[in-house]
């Protein structure tokens, strides 16, 4: 591994959703909450949603972890807000492809998070990267 | 200690990882292997592979042999009194377990007390929780000092007429720190209660002497002292043994059999249900012998320098802070710490890309992680093998990685 993989990595993108996280807090008014950490290394994220006629109107999450952890949240709250339920489904879906190195098509629908395609390169850190999505995927399908 | 022989024996060692020397600095994790351990591995699997204690063959009566001397390698390495003190396991958490699910739920009764400290590993607080659960007794915690210390009148003040058991670790995982075991242990006996020890951390790195110690039971794990996975060891004295009931049944740990009452073989075996972990057993013999010969009291030497030469090191580098007592005598090798702004994963993610090995995360310590108030902390840990280059190319990579995470930012 090389410094340039280290920067595949970490591209400007990701470090500016860590440091600038989008949507980060709870939603007060929601009317869907999922918790989950991640037992091996003690990441965790909150996800309030609001749900209105089968689409998310409103969606924040909050959370402690690494980088790539948070930033990915930060991307999928950006990537599924004013989407039905069955379109952020499909997102996560395709966002775990992704991360698996696969090739998917209309990739640009993932947005920012679409970044996060060298994560594939660093088995170790790809539970990091679909903490948030997995939150995502067991709200709504609890839904 | 010779450093570059001790290395030579450790083929690992030897190897690029992503481009650069291997530096391994995650030995509280698992430690390397060295020759010996895998050769005496290989060669029972080679040569008399068999079961033990039972039939008539050769090969059955050469593997027999070599399990039980392992077990007498065990007994003088710990100065244990006699050999059916000594009880194989899988490891450390096999071996706590064994002593919260049969001690514990036998003799506990609501209202008795177990003591701990929160700077457990969990396997030394989930089998006491559940212990608890169990029998109705209830967990009370001897606080930390500041520095992750314990100071005796805490323990004096914690331990009651209604204690039963204090379950503590000798080393911890995290903050390094040495706990007075043998002082515990007069107080503990003062009140009746029976102490067990988490003793992972520290057989691999210092001499332990149970006796001296006085402890009732002492836990290991041979995969962190160079030998294999799957084989750890359970001190118990006799008397509290001979009392306690198995809590695997089955074959090899039997005395006669009957359709509906059985009764157990003498100690230890009524303890080692199953066919026994033989060959990781020769290799855990094989790794105290390799121990002993580099010497403990050596190996404790060469940690202490290391650790004084990281703690100084690790106070030139700008907004990281480390965990743990800052007297290098009162800990053991591992140091945890953290880079302010940069996360132990994305650290730990940096300096493998320069070939250095440590551990990220909780360190299966929530608790003590709570206390800290962090969610995760880097982990560097050395062990007999590691050098002052070792150490050098860690700091240079903490440098390196606080550079890059300022420049991205």
């Amino acid at each position: 591994m090389s410094f340039d993989q280290l920067e595949t990595l970490y591209r400007q993108v990701i470090m500016d959703h860590y440091k600038r996280p989008r949507n980060k807090g709870v939603l007060q008014d929601g009317s869907l909450t999922v918790d989950m950490n991640n037992p091996t290394c003690g990441d965790r994220i909150r996800l309030t949603m609001k749900i209105d006629g089968g689409k998310v109107d409103d969606v924040k999450f909050e959370g402690e972890g690494c980088s790539i952890s948070m930033a990915s949240a930060s991307m999928m709250t950006e990537a599924i807000r004013g989407k039905d339920t069955e379109s952020a489904l499909r997102l996560a879906e395709m966002f775990s492809e992704m991360i698996q190195g696969k090739d998917v098509e209309q990739i640009e629908a993932l947005g920012d998070a679409v970044a996060l395609q060298g994560v594939a390169k660093f088995p170790a850190r790809i539970k990091c990267a679909t903490l948030a999505w997995k939150a995502l995927e067991k709200g709504l399908k609890d839904h | 200690m010779d450093i570059k022989a001790v290395r030579s024996l450790f083929p690992i060692l030897d190897q690029e990882v992503n481009g650069h020397p291997l530096v391994y600095l995650d030995s509280a994790a698992t430690s390397q292997k060295p020759q010996p351990v895998i050769d005496a591995i290989t060669h029972y699997y080679k040569t008399y592979n068999s079961n033990v204690h039972r039939g008539v063959h050769t090969l059955g009566t050469k593997a027999t042999e070599a399990y039980e001397a392992a077990r007498e390698k065990v007994r003088k390495f710990i100065n244990a009194e006699s050999v059916e003190e000594i009880i194989f396991t899988r490891g450390t958490t096999t071996a706590i377990n064994t002593v919260a699910s049969s001690y514990g739920r036998a003799f506990l009764k609501p209202e008795d007390e177990i003591v701990l400290t929160c700077m457990e590993h969990h396997s030394n607080l989930i089998p006491w929780q559940q212990a608890a659960k169990f029998t109705g007794a209830r967990l009370k915690y001897i606080p930390l000092q500041a520095d992750g210390t314990i100071d005796l009148e805490d323990v004096k003040a914690t331990i009651t007429e209604r204690t039963k058991i204090v379950a503590i670790t000798h080393v911890s995982n995290v903050l390094g720190t040495v706990n007075p075991i043998k002082e515990i242990a007069a107080i503990a006996h003062r009140h009746g209660a029976v102490v067990v020890v988490d003793g992972a951390q520290s057989t691999p790195h210092k001499k332990v002497d149970v006796r001296d110690l006085d402890c009732d039971f002492y836990a290991f794990s041979g995969h962190k002292m160079c030998g294999p996975t799957g084989i750890g060891v359970l001190y118990g004295k006799r008397r509290w043994l001979e009392l306690m009931e198995p809590v695997e049944f089955g074959g090899e740990m039997i005395d006669t059999v009957g359709l509906y009452e059985s009764t157990w073989k003498e100690l230890p075996w009524k303890f080692e249900g199953g066919t026994p972990i033989i060959a990781d057993a020769i290799g855990l013999g094989a790794a105290i012998d390799f121990l002993e010969e580099v010497g403990l009291e050596e190996i404790e030497r060469h940690e202490r320098a290391l650790i004084r030469y990281t703690m100084e090191q690790l106070e030139t580098i700008e907004g990281l802070e480390w965990y743990g007592p800052k007297d290098p005598d009162r800990r053991g090798g591992v140091i945890a710490f953290n880079l302010s702004g940069v996360h132990a994963h994305d650290v730990a993610t940096v300096l493998d890309a320069y070939g250095i090995a440590i551990r990220a995360g909780h360190h299966c310590a929530q608790p003590l992680m709570k206390w800290l108030g962090v969610t995760a902390t880097g982990r560097a840990s050395f062990y007999l093998y590691n050098t002052f280059e070792d150490v050098d190319r860690f700091i240079e990579g903490l440098r390196k990685a606080k550079e890059f995470f300022d420049d991205v930012i």
